[in-house]
């Protein structure tokens, strides 16, 4: 690692003026960005760790009946918490050492087209909240490792919608254990949400026609017949473009079978 | 009952108690005083022609202590192979020169430039960084075929071309073997891939070179499996050391699977940079590193053919294999497609002509090696894949096909020049179906097609062959070593032992199981006696640990050396009893006179050999400290059965391993305990292979599994429940030719599992209705959804 | 910056750089080499240790993010008279160990588990392994063990 000073703000004013030094990066659960700081793929000059930061963390339902998830949340506490299909997502993430320090915020913030937390977020239409504004998870997802937020801004909780069942189903990658493709299923009174992650080159994506389809019967044969081009899918050592498509289908419908 | 000692009893290991407490002292944990640290600098492209090396910028910053390149090393040995082979011609194979960095040219992806020597690791890293290497990036060569079918892309200029040898075996058999084909009633072909794996055990590797100028003194601490080996190999043709000036330490070490086996530049580069810099010096390789630095195993595309009469007997197997070399000879390279290969291609049939045409190829890869099994994993996967494709080709059943081939009457000499001196092929095969449970399995695979799943029920045989020997034919096989074990047994005044070792334990618990065999022997307890081993300047001169010789040979040479102890001691004790040598007999720790109750014990006798008061002196001298050398006659022979059952879901092509039996002819075993640990670990690795681990390369010679994130290692769930997993040794026909009838386990799972894996998925797979009669290693989810769908 | 935290019970401390990872504190700074490192992806686990109480990947933290915790290392396991702890002593008698290297990182997991969940299924702690690797005992003897240290029964290791 190059190396860089390390701030531990104790509340998300000192967390954001921190930000404000030069080359400075947010760092959550470090799970994936210590890694990356190995490898010297990135230099920044401070790292401002929001491990500290007490009004961060947490899980508690909003006055809307949404679940409100401080942006540095560990993983295992959101499987604890969270509804069945979010607890069951982020049960699944990495490994249990992985999921003591990892956050949401962590995982939204880096966005990687192979994570859980975006499928999760975009599937139920979540909300995230930034020091300085809410962002739609619609408008949030701009690609792979690209986001909506600004430099310096900090995601200090994330609000999920709260469906009436869901479900994330993950077929990993072998080997880093990432999804190779997951899907998150969740079926809201005013219809049914499908994001799919790990397949796409452009990151996170809705399945619109398996959400029109599961709105009007929510049921796996809904999805039969329905597919995703492998077109823009990405294609490696653990699956071709083809492969992944095919996968997408398969776990729409595992997660509607065993949605809760 | 179950012994609590000796040979046959699962003694615990006595050194988890440090391991279990963070009390171990791997190579890492080594740190010296002044201590500095380098950094390589390593290749980005797999081939290019290395113009300049301009570290003017690097030199001058921090902590930097001196930066080397290929022109330092212009005086210097480069890297040694240890096993030169003669092509089916008689000439001998071509042999690159292997610089410690590269100069001229580099050949793979981290192949070393230079190296920089700082105060720290990061300050190493920091002035690396500022090295400007100038390349002229070639085109590289990943493919073997396309690298023998044509010269545009040499990886070496000075060789005539990418083929490193072209060997036929047994050539003279080549004929009748051709012949065989043209009268046979039936003759299947499967051509396959052998993937290529990296060892990854997970302490990676470590060398620490230092250097006392005052007496002229060399150290290398590395993470090795056979510490004389490297002091042989880098004191007399790399460095120029003489043994009795340097010393090898390889302390605890963190598994091998035969990747620390071979000398490596990074500890021939420590050792003269320690004297360079009259500093010591640590390399401490990252996982990352290890992946382009350390050799890689496997790596054979293969096509295969079987001869069967009318009658379903085989009757001739003819073969042609294309091994990847990588861009340089690594110590032992050449001998694994060779001697380790073909010789093994008979399998446990009376198949009475072979024929095995094996070109080892240069690419521009990281150097591949042996890798737990080395060469009979490949030649195991052939054979029973073919025998089984065969079967199912003639429509009969793949455990009668076997059964009608087997080799029944020992000692057999196969046509592949080795002779197997014992073993029962029906006793592992009717093991194995036995604790397999084969006649459920239709019950079961209903059960799982309720499901929308397949099941396939997969059967395997194999043999090995271990403890390569002798030497007088391996020197006349090209090995450029001797492949003996060395062992001497010091006892001390008051009747403990030492054994020193030339074997090396990186896991095997050599220091819980040579006890056992001495402490039986002399009829004492096991804590009397303690192994040192890993240290050039304790142990006598020996080959380490590797190809599953440690008990065999290694414990063999401590059971020669006790022997002789307990001659000694008899004599020793006759004198005492005064009574004649030939009356005294050795039991339970005490010498006594046949038909008498006079009796001596075990520490009186040894308080004598060095308070010599009372003694012999003018028969024989003070002391108790014998040494022996010990060369087999020939290899050991393990053999066995396995079966494996999976689930394959056709949804998504995952794989399950559902069941998996393995039963093992090891011979006599020492300890069943650290046995069965042993063929666990080796069933870990070929599942491994067959279904999750694969070093990829893209056509530019870029490493496309260079991590974790890309290589699969096996984990904990992707194994068979305890439930429904059995390691049975039971079946033992004892070694002929060594003093412990042993044979050797460790290499057996690895090598009797991948095909039985496949083999069970070709079951599942055709049970289904897809008509798939092979698929390549590892079968990821993707490849056998790929299979399923056209 | 100077950090200070309780390893192993006691006080320990020292100056460190911003990148400094636990790992590397806990080895060259406190000589506690039991501290494995087998990976740099966060992946191997030979390096789990407990940061107040819980299990993590301590080459995947940085030192200066655990000042002021209480950090038990694989040296701070064994019962007060120096003997194996239940779990250690698991992993001896059940053979859940052949090189050793991963095995610090098994142990501190396995404590881990057993502290959340004190009877785990085969499958609950073959699925809490996900983020330890061992390459030489196929995990089999290490299931075992630890299904051993939480009192199930198990079978015993093999004796001819």
């Amino acid at each position: 690692m190059y190396n860089f000073d390390v701030e531990m703000p104790g509340s998300v004013a000192d967390a954001v003026s921190a930000m404000g030094r030069e080359e400075a990066q947010a760092l959550g659960g470090g799970q994936t960005l210590i890694p990356t700081l190995k490898q010297r793929l990135a230099s920044p000059s401070v790292l401002v760790s929001l491990s500290k930061i007490s009004e961060m963390k947490g899980v508690c339902t909003g006055e809307d009946g949404a679940l409100c998830i401080g942006g540095a949340t560990v993983h295992a506490a959101v499987a604890k918490d969270g509804f069945a299909g979010l607890a069951g997502l982020a049960s699944r993430i990495g490994d249990p050492a992985v999921r003591a320090r990892g956050t949401i915020g962590g995982s939204l913030a880096n966005n990687d087209p192979s994570a859980c937390y975006p499928a999760a977020a975009l599937g139920c239409g979540a909300t995230i909240v930034t020091n300085s504004r809410e962002i739609a998870a619609d408008d949030y997802f701009q690609g792979m490792f690209d986001t909506a937020l600004e430099e310096g801004e900090i995601i200090t909780e994330v609000r999920f919608p709260v469906p009436e069942v869901s479900r994330y189903e993950k077929f990993v990658q072998p080997a880093s254990r990432f999804a190779l493709v997951g899907v998150f299923v969740a079926r809201f009174s005013e219809g049914v949400r499908v994001a799919v992650t790990g397949a796409s080159e452009d990151g996170v994506f809705r399945w619109a026609e398996a959400e029109a389809a599961l709105s009007q019967a929510f049921s796996e044969n809904a999805v039969d017949g329905l597919s995703v081009p492998a077109d823009g899918m990405i294609s490696d050592l653990h699956g071709s473009a083809a492969y992944r498509a095919h996968l997408v289908g398969v776990m729409t419908k595992r997660a509607v079978a065993n949605a809760a | 009952m179950p012994k609590d000692g000796g040979i046959g009893a699962s003694s615990k290991r006595r050194e988890d108690v440090r391991f279990l407490t963070g009390e171990g002292n791997y190579t890492d944990d080594i740190n010296i005083r002044g201590q500095a640290h380098v950094f390589f600098l390593r290749s980005d492209v797999a081939h290019g022609a290395l113009k300049g090396v301009d570290t003017s910028d690097a030199a001058g910053m921090p902590g930097v202590i001196r930066i080397f390149t290929g022109a330092d090393f212009e005086a210097v040995g480069g890297m040694p192979c240890g096993w030169q082979v003669t092509d089916k011609h008689g000439q001998p194979m071509q042999e690159p020169r292997h610089p410690i960095l590269a100069h001229e040219k580099v050949r793979h992806v981290g192949e070393p430039i230079a190296a920089v020597v700082a105060e720290t690791l990061e300050q190493a890293r920091d002035a690396a960084e500022a090295i400007s290497v100038d390349i002229d990036e070639l085109p590289a060569v990943v493919d073997m075929k396309a690298a023998v079918a044509s010269d545009d892309v040499k990886v070496h200029d000075d060789l005539t071309s990418n083929l490193c040898y072209d060997w036929g075996f047994v050539e003279e058999n080549k004929a009748a073997t051709d012949a065989a084909f043209e009268k046979a009633a039936h003759v299947t072909t499967l051509e396959l891939v052998n993937n290529r794996l990296v060892a990854n055990p997970m302490e990676p590797r470590v060398a620490v070179g230092d250097y006392a100028r005052g007496t002229d003194d060399h150290t290398l601490y590395t993470t090795s499996q056979n510490p004389h080996v490297i002091r042989l190999l880098m004191g007399a043709f790399v460095l120029g050391i003489p043994e009795h000036k340097l010393r090898v330490v390889a302390p605890d070490v963190g598994g091998g699977f035969g990747t620390k086996i071979f000398h490596y530049q990074e500890e021939a580069f420590v050792t003269f940079a320690a004297k360079a810099c009259n500093r010591p010096v640590k390399w401490t390789s990252s996982r990352s590193e290890a992946f382009m630095s350390d050799a890689h195993g496997r790596d054979h595309v293969t096509k295969i053919e079987l001869a069967l009469d009318a009658q379903n007997n085989f009757t001739a197997v003819r073969t042609e294999t294309f091994a990847n070399m990588g861009a340089y000879l690594s110590t032992f390279a050449p001998s694994v497609p060779t001697w380790l290969h073909g010789t093994l291609m008979a399998g446990n049939y009376k198949t009475p002509l072979v024929y095995v045409n094996v070109k080892a190829v240069f690419t521009n890869t990281v150097p591949v090696d042996a890798y737990r099994g080395a060469g009979r994993p490949e030649a195991t996967f052939q054979l029973e894949r073919v025998i089984d494709k065969a079967a199912r080709e003639l429509n009969v059943d793949p455990v009668e096909l076997r059964r009608q081939n087997f080799i029944r009457e020992f000692p057999y000499a196969t046509p592949v020049a080795v002779e197997y001196d014992t073993g029962d092929y029906d006793a592992t095969m009717d093991k194995v179906l036995e604790i397999s449970d084969r006649e459920g399995f239709a019950a079961r695979r209903a059960e799982s097609e309720a499901k929308g799943k397949l099941r396939g029920f997969g059967i395997n045989c194999f043999i090995e062959a271990c403890g390569i020997a002798p030497s007088n034919l391996v020197g006349q096989l090209g090995a450029r070593a001797g492949l003996y074990e060395s062992a001497t047994v010091r006892v001390n005044a008051t009747g403990g032992l030492v054994v020193m070792t030339g074997s090396h334990s990186h896991g095997q618990g050599h220091e819980t199981a040579f006890p056992q065999v001495v402490a039986e022997m002399i009829g004492i307890d096991e804590s009397m006696i303690e192994v040192v081993h890993g240290d050039t300047a304790t142990a006598p001169m020996g080959m380490g640990t590797y190809g599953s010789r440690s008990i065999a040979v290694g414990g063999s040479a401590m059971v020669r050396a006790t022997e002789k102890i307990i001659a000694k001691a008899k004599k020793i004790a006759s004198h005492l009893l005064e009574a004649s040598e030939g009356d005294i007999e050795l039991k339970d720790g005490a010498f006594s006179v046949a038909g008498t109750d006079k009796s001596v014990a075990w520490g009186d006798v040894t308080l004598a050999a060095y308070v010599p008061h009372n003694y012999p002196l003018e028969d024989i001298e003070p002391g108790l400290e014998e040494t022996a050398f010990y060369d087999p006659s020939n290899f050991t022979y393990p053999a066995g059965a396995y079966s494996c059952e999976v689930e394959v879901d056709p949804a998504t092509g995952e794989v399950t391993i559902e069941r998996f039996a393995s039963a093992d002819d090891f011979g006599n075993v020492i300890n069943p305990m650290i046995v069965e640990g042993q063929v666990h670990g080796g069933i870990a690795q070929g599942i491994g292979q067959a279904l999750l681990e694969n070093c990829a390369y893209d056509e530019n010679g870029q490493l496309l599994s260079a991590s974790y994130m890309d290589y699969t290692m096996p984990r904990a769930d992707n194994l068979p429940p305890m439930d429904h997993y059995v390691v049975d040794h039971s079946c033992q026909t004892p070694c002929t030719h060594n003093p412990l009838g042993v044979k050797g386990c460790g290499e057996a799972g690895a090598i009797g599992s991948p095909p039985t894996v496949i083999n069970a998925i070709i079951d599942a797979l055709q049970s289904g209705g897809h008509k798939v009669d092979h698929i390549d290693m590892p079968a990821t989810p993707s490849r056998v959804w790929s299979a399923i769908h056209g | 910056m100077r950090i200070d935290m309780v390893v192993n019970g006691k006080e320990a401390g020292g100056e460190v750089e911003g990148r400094t990872v636990l790992s590397s504190f806990l080895r060259d700074q406190l000589a506690l080499t039991g501290c494995h490192v087998g990976c740099d992806t966060s992946q191997c686990g030979a390096c789990v240790v407990h940061v107040d109480g819980q299990a993590v990947k301590s080459c995947t933290m940085l030192a200066a993010e655990a000042a002021g915790s209480e950090i038990t290392t694989i040296e701070g396991m064994a019962n007060a008279d120096g003997s194996l702890n239940v779990i250690q002593q698991a992993f001896q008698d059940h053979h859940g160990l052949q090189c050793g290297f991963c095995t610090p990182g098994m142990v501190m997991s396995a404590a881990a588990l057993l502290k959340e969940n004190p009877k785990p299924s085969e499958a609950e702690v073959r699925d809490y392994l996900e983020g330890n690797i061992c390459r030489c005992t196929g995990y089999h003897n290490i299931v075992k063990a630890i299904m051993a240290a939480s009192g199930q029964d198990v079978v015993p290791v093999a004796a001819e």
